[in-house]
């Protein structure tokens, strides 16, 4: 160890280099896998790369440059893919991952402070059963979802028919083509993207997958709330509702802030659960930007436009990453905190 | 924002919500005490809805597709699990297998990527030098590139590293040595279609989170330790190892699990780069009974198989939930 034997003298330049030295590590290993790789993508998102240039790479004879080509071909929807279109699965996947978050930090929130009621009964029991969906891989979370929106055997038109039997004496089975119909049943909801049926189940899977978490770090938060807080609000005549907008939303904001971002984050390339349940479709619908990537690179193996495509994901996963990282400051280090 | 506002203002002074938690207490009426008892048992039965499902299913013996609703399983069967358990799929794979695979794959990502990211993170919360923004900032690109992104490149890189049997009897192992008579030679391991390769590879998307919930976490731990630790003589490499370490177990361990959880479901990278049936994986063998393959499964196969994919992971997450959550928050509520 170089460094533990460097003279007293030397300590100043010795802490200079030090961090340098716990970085090393890190910054070796995605020089290899992280740095080169995308280096790689940028430069064949410039090319016709396909299958058969797999073998030699950059080094095959055949490979041409064709300058912006495939980032045109992207944007002006010019690729010869059915029902694609840039814009409107860009606009897709950012309202999929913010329509989930708007249901889910507030539902999240609101059964938190349900639980907290002091007096309430069976509270472990709940807190116990409500944790259930977070700890389910969301991959499994999303085949069995894709069962119960089985058009002809799942629970979900299954419970549709009951329910409509015994309450709105209906005698048809509900048949509803959850995964197949391609008419948006609010239409103009989103306008430039329509959401079809299957958006809407995906919001029924992704809001019983995601609500829970939001509520366990919302009951962390309220549990750190102090509470003479209360006490001295309702000395000084605050009601319910009151208490609720000036203490409890206020104190929550520090961790609800991050936990939403995080959420955004993660709905928005929520790639396994995505395919798991619709692949995209019907009729490329619910495709986010990641499952197109995915599809590029697996079914239509179109490398080079799928590294075109790479490097948009890369550059709209920027801005993303940059609103957000203001918002909690992420980067902040100790000495600043 | 409004009108949300408005609609929750009303929520809470309907059901008079005491977000307190404090007053109240054993005088909370009894009509009070019946309504909120029954919008939580309406979220525990929604709550339960797809569990139950799948549980029945899977406790069923019933091989065709379910014709009406049940929640509540009418027979405990194990013929499902057992036929998973002996054949999961039409692959030369057995179950032992693919449950290795899968637990080697996810604990070696989770293990490798939480041994780089520690010192890392470390540098990152308590160093001031030059280009630590940058050099963050750069740690944290893959989380901005799916791994599908990546996927293309990391495939030719490992495919590069194979080992062949040449035609003499030697081993060549590319792109190292190649066979002295030039012939191609006859393919023994290819990294690229290998749980290891699979494994490197997925490490890269691994990083960045580890990095970001350790770094969150040695924020929290007072200077003073270590102030005093140089105080008493410690250089830095001994106050690392000695005092930041100990103190930061609980969140290693934390940090190690949900690279685990993470990486269990893994499928985009396994599923491009895998061609043999013996590396298949868990995950893998989840979607094939699922979507346009499974027409021919049993459903109550299928639901076997969900639940023991599940199982593992939500038992192990049950027992560590504090650490976990309070790890997850303490990396990111700052400021």
């Amino acid at each position: 160890m170089a460094v533990a034997k460097s003279s007293v003298g030397k300590s100043k330049r010795k802490n200079a280099v030090l961090p340098y030295l716990y970085l090393l590590p890190a910054f070796l290993i995605m020089g290899v896998i992280t740095f080169y790789p995308l280096i790689y993508q940028v430069i064949i998102s410039f090319t016709n790369f396909e299958s058969k240039h797999l073998l030699l790479g950059l080094k095959s004879p055949e490979l041409e440059f064709i300058g912006i080509k495939n980032y045109i071909d992207i944007f002006t929807a010019a690729l010869p893919v059915e029902n694609f279109n840039f814009f409107r699965v860009l606009e897709f996947n950012f309202w999929w991952a913010l329509s989930n978050v708007m249901l889910h930090v507030p539902a999240g929130v609101l059964i938190a402070v349900l639980l907290n009621t002091e007096g309430l009964w069976f509270k472990r029991l709940y807190r116990a059963a409500y944790i259930l969906p977070v700890v389910v891989p969301p991959l499994v979370v999303a085949t069995v979802w894709t069962n119960i929106f089985d058009e002809r055997y799942g629970a979900m038109n299954q419970l549709l028919t009951t329910l409509s039997m015994t309450f709105f004496g209906g005698t048809e089975p509900v048949y509803i083509r959850w995964f197949e119909d391609v008419t948006p049943p609010i239409p103009g909801f989103l306008p430039g993207a329509p959401l079809t049926l299957a958006y809407y189940a995906m919001m029924i899977a992704n809001f019983w997958l995601g609500w829970p978490f939001m509520s366990v770090v919302a009951t962390g938060a309220l549990q750190s709330i102090p509470k003479d807080l209360y006490e001295a609000a309702s000395i000084d005549g605050a009601t319910g509702s009151q208490q609720f907008w000036g203490i409890t939303v206020p104190l929550l904001r520090p961790a609800m802030i991050p936990a939403a971002v995080y959420g955004f984050t993660l709905s928005f390339n929520l790639f396994n659960f995505v395919f798991f349940m619709t692949g995209g479709g019907p009729a490329r619908s619910t495709e986010l930007l990641v499952t197109f990537a995915y599809n590029l690179v697996r079914n239509l193996r179109w490398y080079g436009v799928a590294a075109a495509f790479a490097v948009i994901i890369f550059g709209v996963a920027l801005v993303v990453f940059l609103i957000t990282n203001r918002i909690t400051r992420a980067t902040q280090n100790y000495q600043e905190a | 924002m409004t009108t949300q506002n408005q609609t929750k203002n009303s929520i809470v002074r309907f059901l008079n919500i005491n977000t307190s938690g404090q007053t109240g207490g054993r005088n909370l009426p009894l009509w009070r005490q019946l309504l909120l008892q029954l919008i939580a048992i309406a979220i525990l039965a929604s709550v339960m809805f797809p569990i139950m499902y799948v549980v029945t299913l899977s406790f069923s013996s019933k091989t065709t597709r379910p014709s009406s609703l049940e929640l509540f399983p009418k027979e405990i069967s194990f013929v499902a699990y057992q036929q998973v358990l002996d054949k999961p799929t039409g692959n030369p794979v057995t179950f032992i297998e693919l449950l290795r695979n899968s637990f080697m794959l996810s604990m070696g990502v989770g293990m490798a990527a939480l041994a780089i990211a520690v010192t890392a993170a470390y540098a990152f919360s308590r160093f001031k030098f030059a280009m630590r923004e940058v050099l963050m900032v750069l740690v944290f690109i893959p989380l901005l590139m799916p791994a599908v992104g990546l996927s293309t490149p990391l495939y030719l890189l490992l495919n590069q590293v194979q080992v062949k049997e040449c035609k003499d009897g030697a081993t060549a192992i590319q792109p190292f040595t190649t066979c002295e008579d030039g012939s191609k030679g006859k393919l023994q391991f290819n990294l690229r279609d290998s749980l290891f390769g699979v494994g490197i590879a997925m490490t890269a998307s691994a990083l960045p989170f580890a990095v970001w919930n350790l770094k969150g976490y040695l924020d929290t731990i007072p200077r003073e330790l270590e102030e005093a630790a140089a105080i008493d003589g410690a250089d830095a490499n001994q106050t690392f190892w000695q005092i930041v370490i100990p103190l930061a177990i609980p969140q290693l361990a934390v940090t190690f699990f949900l690279g685990f959880i993470g990486h269990w479901q893994e499928f985009v990278l396994t599923w491009l780069f895998l061609s043999q049936p013996k590396d298949y994986t868990l995950a893998m063998t989840l979607y094939n009974m699922t979507g346009q393959y499974a027409n021919a499964i049993p459903w109550n196969r299928f639901a076997a198989m969900a639940v023991i994919v599940a199982l593992p992971v939500a038992i192990v997450y049950i027992a560590l939930q504090r650490n976990i959550v309070g790890g997850l928050t303490t990396g990111s509520v700052k400021g």
